[in-house]
């Protein structure tokens, strides 16, 4: 372990009675790192978070917060603060008294609490709010005073749970930016665990997408967008979501056949392809674009079905032998309904995904 | 959208006069319709039919005996008198003691107080330990409680007289506030269980990171969140406590003996004349801690029941 790892996971695993939420799970942080844990719902990522905070007793393995095992540790002894969904400010308490809580509870000299606090109301900018009770909020100055209460305990990890899934689309979009400003600022580790693949891809230095339990990929968003590792993580990043067409890998691994359709896999980003019976190409709505003139081998024909303009974009599915794709072009250049067209193929930018192990070749 | 805001009157696009012009109040009504004349009918005669007796019982405790003895039990006193309700206080006789009801309500309250208080603090403990600090065996732990509700009092009684003699609190005050703290305990831990249950956990969690204890999230976070359903369970505790004559009879003795017992044995005793204005006097002046407390705190009492039953 390096001196600039922040927190570090070895083997966890929790077991709910015969269930295993977590399994055997290892992750390292490192300072300052910005770490966002992402999955469907009832993938552990929130477990994982719980026994971070040490709310949850890992049934095995370690938890390292900044060089001391901090396995069996009461959570206020972590150094860590705690972000959660619901805000879970304490409705009876001012503002004032919701950020001094921890502080007055660490028995902390009155003059250190109100600095503090003072500090965090200004970085949040909720000083006019500090004599008013949690009721009398709007959500977002909720989430704010949630983030503050973590923000004067001064610790060097922040947990997110969630913390913006309450809020409506704009405030959301708002408060991440300003997550993000903070974190810039503060320098803190920190962990947030979302289901909001466009949160994990703008705040996340690094994101583990979580499954069953199990991390199937912990990478920088780019990459995990670029190079999915497998069919699950290919299929849950990106909006529209990824075509995958089901199909054969012939001529030693240099072309894709699908329903007689072929493609010159020439440039493809990866490993050795090699001949395969049963492969999935995976390829991202804007990693095709519609032409009028066919190139046998980085073209294929299709016919087009119905288009979803959104804005600057359409979203353009097509027919294409048995498959459907989805194409996203600019809505200027929107095709006819009907038209036979060709769709050209960014091979470089595509994944091969073997059928039987859904792993990326 | 120029077709759809036209739709919508002037005064709510504006917003700022939206509020106070337009329809507002509730539907109108005839009062005198046939549905009405119906309803208020069935609700007036089920009210006489239920504070009947007890405009019999003030009427009676009002009148001298020779009033009475005419006959007449719905008439008003001709001559109020408020000497049965003194001699009821303080001057009928039980057995040898001649000082009323006074000792009773008095006795009543001693046992009152310590059992209201220990057990619902008892109880409350139970219940935020059962939710939040969930420990081995926690489950089978609240069966038994539970379970403890549905055993019948009357096999219990002889084992605890025994019980109580060993400790050496048989015949004593103590001894009744134990039997009651004991007793009031599984229904109380049920109804704050239920309660702290339908308090996010979240807030839990943030206080627990916050570095805050078992007492301290209890009484900073959970107890100034529990007032409706500290209301139900104190008046719960208090009608049922004051309103107890098995315990008190069968646990005390005569000089101790509650309230109720006291007036079980003025309104039962068999020597001398029946003075039905002294019994009928008694008999309120028992009933008037209930009454008051449901009277003063019945709104927080319906609040604290449905806050319970929704969420819990």
């Amino acid at each position: 372990m390096t001196a600039a790892t922040s927190i570090s996971v070895r083997d966890l695993t929790l077991n709910f009675g015969a269930v295993s939420v977590l399994k055997t799970l290892n992750l390292d942080v490192a300072e300052g790192e910005f770490i966002v844990l992402l999955g469907p719902s009832g993938c552990g990522k929130s477990t994982l978070l719980n026994c971070l905070a040490g709310l949850l007793d890992p049934s095995d393995g370690q938890i390292w917060i900044k060089g001391q095992n901090v396995t069996w540790a009461e959570p206020s002894e972590r150094g860590i603060g705690m972000v959660f969904q619901s805000y879970a400010l304490y409705p009876q308490m001012t503002v004032r008294g919701n950020l001094s809580f921890g502080l007055k509870n660490a028995k902390m000299p009155q003059p250190e609490i109100e600095k503090r606090v003072a500090r965090a109301a200004e970085i949040l900018q909720i000083g006019p709010l500090l004599d008013r009770k949690p009721a009398a909020l709007s959500g977002g100055q909720r989430q704010r005073v949630a983030i503050g209460r973590a923000l004067v305990r001064d610790v060097d990890v922040f947990l997110f749970d969630e913390p913006l899934s309450n809020l409506d689309a704009k405030l959301r979009s708002e408060l991440r930016v300003e997550i993000k400003r903070l974190h810039s600022r503060l320098k803190n580790t920190m962990v947030y665990v979302t289901h909001d693949q466009i949160e994990a891809l703008t705040l996340a230095d690094r994101i583990a997408v979580m499954r069953g339990g199990i991390i199937q990929q912990l990478a920088a968003p780019q990459e995990i967008y670029n190079r999915p590792t497998n069919l699950f993580v290919a299929g849950f990043i990106g909006s529209p979501s990824m075509n995958f067409l089901n199909g054969a890998t012939v001529d030693g691994g240099r072309a894709f056949d699908f329903g007689g359709l072929r493609v010159d896999l020439s440039g493809y980003d990866g490993g050795a392809v090699g001949a395969r019976e049963k492969a999935i190409l995976g390829l991202r709505p804007e990693h095709l674009t519609i032409t009028d003139t066919a190139e046998p081998g980085r073209t294929i024909p299709a016919i087009v079905e119905i288009d979803e303009p959104m804005g600057a974009d359409s979203l353009v599915w097509l027919k294409s032998g048995d498959a459907t794709i989805s194409v996203r072009v600019p809505v200027e250049r929107r095709p006819v309904h009907g038209a036979p067209v060709h769709l050209r193929v960014d091979i470089p930018k595509a994944s091969i995904f073997d059928a039987r192990t859904e792993q990326r070749i | 959208m120029a077709d759809i805001t036209s739709q919508i009157p002037a005064s709510a696009r504006t917003g700022a006069t939206a509020i106070g012009s337009g329809p507002r109040g509730p539907k109108p009504r005839r009062r005198l319709s046939p549905g009405n004349i119906m309803l208020y009918g069935t609700l007036f005669v089920v009210s006489v039919y239920y504070l009947l007796p007890l405009w019999v019982m003030v009427m009676t405790s009002l009148k001298g005996m020779p009033e009475i003895r005419m006959g007449n039990i719905f008439a008003p006193p001709v001559e109020v008198t408020f000497q049965p309700w003194v001699k009821a206080w303080s001057e009928a006789c039980t057995g040898l003691n001649c000082d009323g009801l006074s000792r009773g309500f008095w006795n009543s309250v001693k046992i009152l107080i310590p059992s209201v208080f220990f057990s619902i603090i008892i109880a409350s403990i139970n219940g935020y330990a059962l939710v939040n600090w969930r420990f081995k065996g926690s489950d089978v732990f609240f069966t038994i409680l539970i379970f403890g509700s549905f055993i019948p009092y009357q096999i219990m009684l002889y084992p605890i007289v025994i019980l109580l003699r060993e400790m050496g609190i048989y015949g004593t005050l103590w001894g009744l506030v134990l039997v009651h703290t004991i007793f009031g305990m599984p229904i109380l831990t049920l109804l704050f269980r239920n309660y702290f249950s339908s308090l996010p956990e979240e807030l839990f969690k943030a206080a627990r990171v916050d570095g805050a204890g078992f007492w301290g999230i209890y009484f900073r976070i959970m107890l100034p969140m529990s007032l409706p359903i500290f209301v139900v369970a104190i008046i719960l505790q208090v009608t049922g406590i004051w309103n107890d004559f098995l315990f008190g009879v069968v646990y005390t003795k005569p000089e101790l003996y509650p309230m109720t017992v006291q007036l079980n044995n003025i309104v039962n005793s068999v020597q001398g004349v029946k003075e039905y204005n002294v019994n009928m006097a008694a008999t309120l002046l028992t009933g008037l801690v209930p009454l008051i407390v449901y009277f003063a705190s019945g709104k927080l009492f319906v609040r604290g029941i449905a806050a319970g039953a929704v969420k819990g």
